[in-house]
């Protein structure tokens, strides 16, 4: 019993091993599957659908990856990640990347060796507080009890938020948002913090949610990011230049819908021609077929679609665009040029 | 025989490790030694490797870096401010605490559901074999969610408290508020102390060093009382009257204290969002409280059920013969024989215990693991080496917790004269 326990671990640290040491594009392709952390229930982001199959805006990511790499949107494995485990998770190879909410942060980027590749929401932490309690600005919070999830940024920025404003709080630390939810609703704190987007993603699943508010403070910028282990520039780039494709689709005006026919033939715009693979070999450069941005616009839409299907203003998140619109639009979304 | 013996020295060949059973055995266990330490050897290296490819050092530095959160539970004095080091002490003291607490609930109950299980009622026997059954079969951070969610789920919130006609009223002559966010208890306060020493790092409360010194002077001069009284009884056969005595040396000392020191006790208060002054005992240090005693306590109970069922029946009768009663002959008899089969259970479940707080992660309790190992090492990123400390550390608790039980059960042992 001992030995076959022994050969076993033996063995599974062999393969570990030997995943760490190939490359991540030719792991995703031999697997044929692109295996992606993000979060286990955030509604709008990421939340199994009836079917049991993961659906948002983060996921909606994972899978143009998964189509630009394998053609596929669907052959992606979801893997739900806590916000404790996941970077670890990323480091060990057990995910090919995340798109779970990550704030991108110096020392995440530097001492953790992770590359944060394309911001594709920017956020900032934000409190939420039953309207009952009669609170209008996160400056009258001194003393209230405050629930946080554990091993987050918001955690780090909640200290010195009341630091700075000289007040004092009592953390309840939870370890994820469905934990949070319950102690929230429950009344076991006055307040819940975490990251504005997932505020709202989170109020729209009470029942009471007009029962709720979020206070006007945004007390931290919290570019949400998708992330990569550090080293591999090839699998970097295509994640990067993925999301980037996706952003330019959008500029450009190709969404799901036109893309099949704007790739049919090269038409007049040079940029369109070179993104969509009709002239040029981008796909080339990166190790992908030329037509992996069709494929990736294909999978889910452009930027902006991705956004209006999973959290924008017609879903029940009801998230606006602001610093998410495109550049052009007074936003902060903005893809270097395809050329 | 001679020439038995001689052969290896003469004409031994290296096919006899193999073929000569007097050699196989030890030649097998050679081979699998090396081979378990060529492995080892190979994961130390391997990993070490890996760390560098990925370009990780090995530093304990990070533990002198300010933390930068904050931890709502400190037994010692700590801010955002403290170091990584420092919440890591906070951590593994509210670990201690717990552990601590956990043991002493569970070996009462278990004392208790084990004594009752055996108990010749038929419904009090039942109803014990029905707890320890369900409560030992569940998981147990299943029952330390459960006690969480009941806690915070069924009970008032501090804002019920409030206003002419509250909802909830504080119990124990409004001394206690019990909310959903924890059971706020008045705390023991000291109107002229005597501030605290500072050890280091760490100050310690010179009132709790005098209430300690005087409880331990009392129960000194109350066992010397004892000792001499007797020591009169065995010189004069009379033992001399000491009750009064005892309890002036155990009450008066302490009574002077509190009266020295000024104390009183502080009641909570609502004032804000929560009610503030006392001593707040937060739902996940209660929820992990309860449901881990409860849980463990089963185990025990089954430990002393099964000790006294071992001692024999004859030990009984023989003492019930003597003339002693049927209680004299369990705490006289019977107990101090089974003690010495309870015990060795008894150290592994109080080592179960400890290493059960490591639990708390579900609830939110901020011990040790929750600490190091939760919010530290996430926003470190040093998981080998949180992970290689925590390992440390709780093997060197439970160590020292084996030790210490181990001098128990020698002082317990039956005594061989």
């Amino acid at each position: 019993m001992k030995k076959s326990v022994l050969f076993g671990t033996m063995a599974a640290a062999a393969v570990v091993a030997g995943a760490a040491g190939a490359g991540t594009l030719e792991d995703v392709i031999a697997r044929g599957e692109l295996n992606c952390g993000s979060n286990a229930g955030l509604a709008g982001f990421s939340a199994p659908d009836a079917n049991g199959v993961y659906q948002g805006f983060d996921v909606a990511f994972c899978r143009a990856i998964a189509a630009a790499v394998l053609g596929d949107p669907m052959k992606v494995k979801v893997i739900p990640l806590s916000s404790e485990t996941r970077f670890t998770a990323l480091a060990a190879g057990e995910v090919d990347m995340l798109a779970r909410t990550s704030t991108w942060t110096y020392s995440r980027d530097n001492d953790l060796k992770l590359d944060f590749v394309g911001v594709n929401y920017y956020d900032g932490q934000g409190f939420m507080v039953k309207k009952s309690l009669g609170v209008s600005s996160a400056k009258e919070l001194d003393g209230a009890t405050v629930c946080i999830q554990t091993g987050t940024t918001t955690e780090l920025n909640l200290a010195d938020y009341f630091k700075s404003n000289g007040m004092t709080y009592e953390p309840v630390p939870l370890k994820d948002n469905a934990e949070a939810e319950q102690q929230y609703t429950a009344g076991a704190c006055d307040v819940y913090t975490t990251d504005a987007s997932g505020l709202a993603a989170t109020r729209a699943t009470f029942a009471d949610a007009s029962e709720h508010v979020l206070l006007p403070e945004i007390i931290s910028k919290e570019p949400l990011a998708l992330v990569v282990r550090h080293g591999d520039n090839q699998w970097a780039d295509i994640v990067k230049w993925t999301f980037n494709a996706l952003l330019t689709a959008e500029e450009l005006g190709i969404t799901s819908t036109n893309v099949d026919e704007m790739a049919a033939a090269p038409g007049v715009n040079p940029e369109i021609n070179r993104l969509l693979g009709t002239e040029g070999e981008l796909g080339a450069m990166m190790g992908l077929s030329k037509d992996w941005a069709v494929k990736a616009i294909k999978a889910g839409g452009n930027y902006g679609e991705i956004f209006e299907a999973n959290i924008g203003a017609s879903t029940s998140i009801g998230l606006a665009r602001g610093l998410n619109a495109l550049w052009t639009q007074g936003g902060l979304q903005y893809s270097p040029p395809f050329r | 025989m001679s020439t038995a013996v001689d052969a290896p020295g003469s004409n031994f060949r290296l096919g006899m490790l193999i073929y000569d059973t007097r050699y196989r055995s030890l030649t097998i266990q050679v081979v699998f030694l090396a081979l378990l330490i060529a492995f080892f050897v190979w994961l130390v290296d391997n990993t070490i490797h890996n760390l560098s490819l990925k370009g990780k050092d090995f530093d304990f530095g990070f533990l002198f870096v300010r933390a930068g959160y904050d931890i709502n539970q400190t037994l010692v004095e700590y801010t955002n401010d403290s170091t990584h080091g420092r919440a890591l002490v906070v951590g593994l003291l509210n670990t201690l605490f717990l552990a601590f607490l956990c043991c002493v609930l569970a070996t009462i109950i278990g004392l208790i559901a084990g004594v009752l299980r055996l108990s010749k009622n038929w419904i009090v026997s039942r109803l014990m074999a029905i707890y320890i059954e369900t409560v030992r079969n569940v998981p147990v951070v299943l029952w330390i969610v459960l006690v969480n969610a009941i806690m915070s789920i069924s009970m008032p919130e501090p804002k019920e408290f409030r206003g002419e006609n509250p909802s909830a009223s504080m119990i124990l002559f409004d001394s206690v508020a019990v909310t959903n966010r924890g059971v706020y208890l008045p705390e023991p306060l000291f109107e002229h102390g005597m501030g605290s020493l500072q050890l280091g790092y760490f100050s310690v409360s010179l009132n709790l060093l005098a209430i300690l010194a005087v409880i331990i002077g009392s129960v000194w001069g109350y066992r010397r009382i004892q000792a001499s009284a007797t020591k009169v009884q065995h010189v004069t056969g009379v033992r001399p009257v000491t009750w009064w005595k005892s309890v002036l040396i155990i009450t008066v000392p302490i009574v002077a204290l509190k009266f020295a020191l000024g104390f009183h006790l502080g009641y909570p208060e609502l004032k804000g969002f929560n009610f503030n002054g006392g001593l707040q005992a937060r739902n996940s240090l209660i929820a992990m409280w309860i449901a881990l005693s409860v849980y463990s306590a089963t185990y025990i109970a089954e430990n002393v059920r099964a000790g006294v069922m071992a001692i024999s029946r004859g030990q009984t009768e023989a003492a019930l013969a003597l003339g002693l009663r049927s209680g004299l002959a369990l705490r006289l008899v019977v107990l101090p024989q089974a003690l010495r089969l309870i015990v060795p259970p008894l150290i592994s479940q109080y080592l179960s215990i400890t290493k059960n707080t490591s639990l708390a992660i579900a609830v939110g309790y901020m011990d040790l693991r929750s600490t190091l190992g939760g919010i530290t090492m996430n926003q470190t990123g040093r998981e080998m080496e949180s992970m290689l400390l925590l390992m440390g550390i709780y093997l060197t608790i439970s160590l020292i917790i084996s030790a210490l039980m181990n001098v128990y059960n020698k002082s317990i042992a039956l005594k061989e004269r």
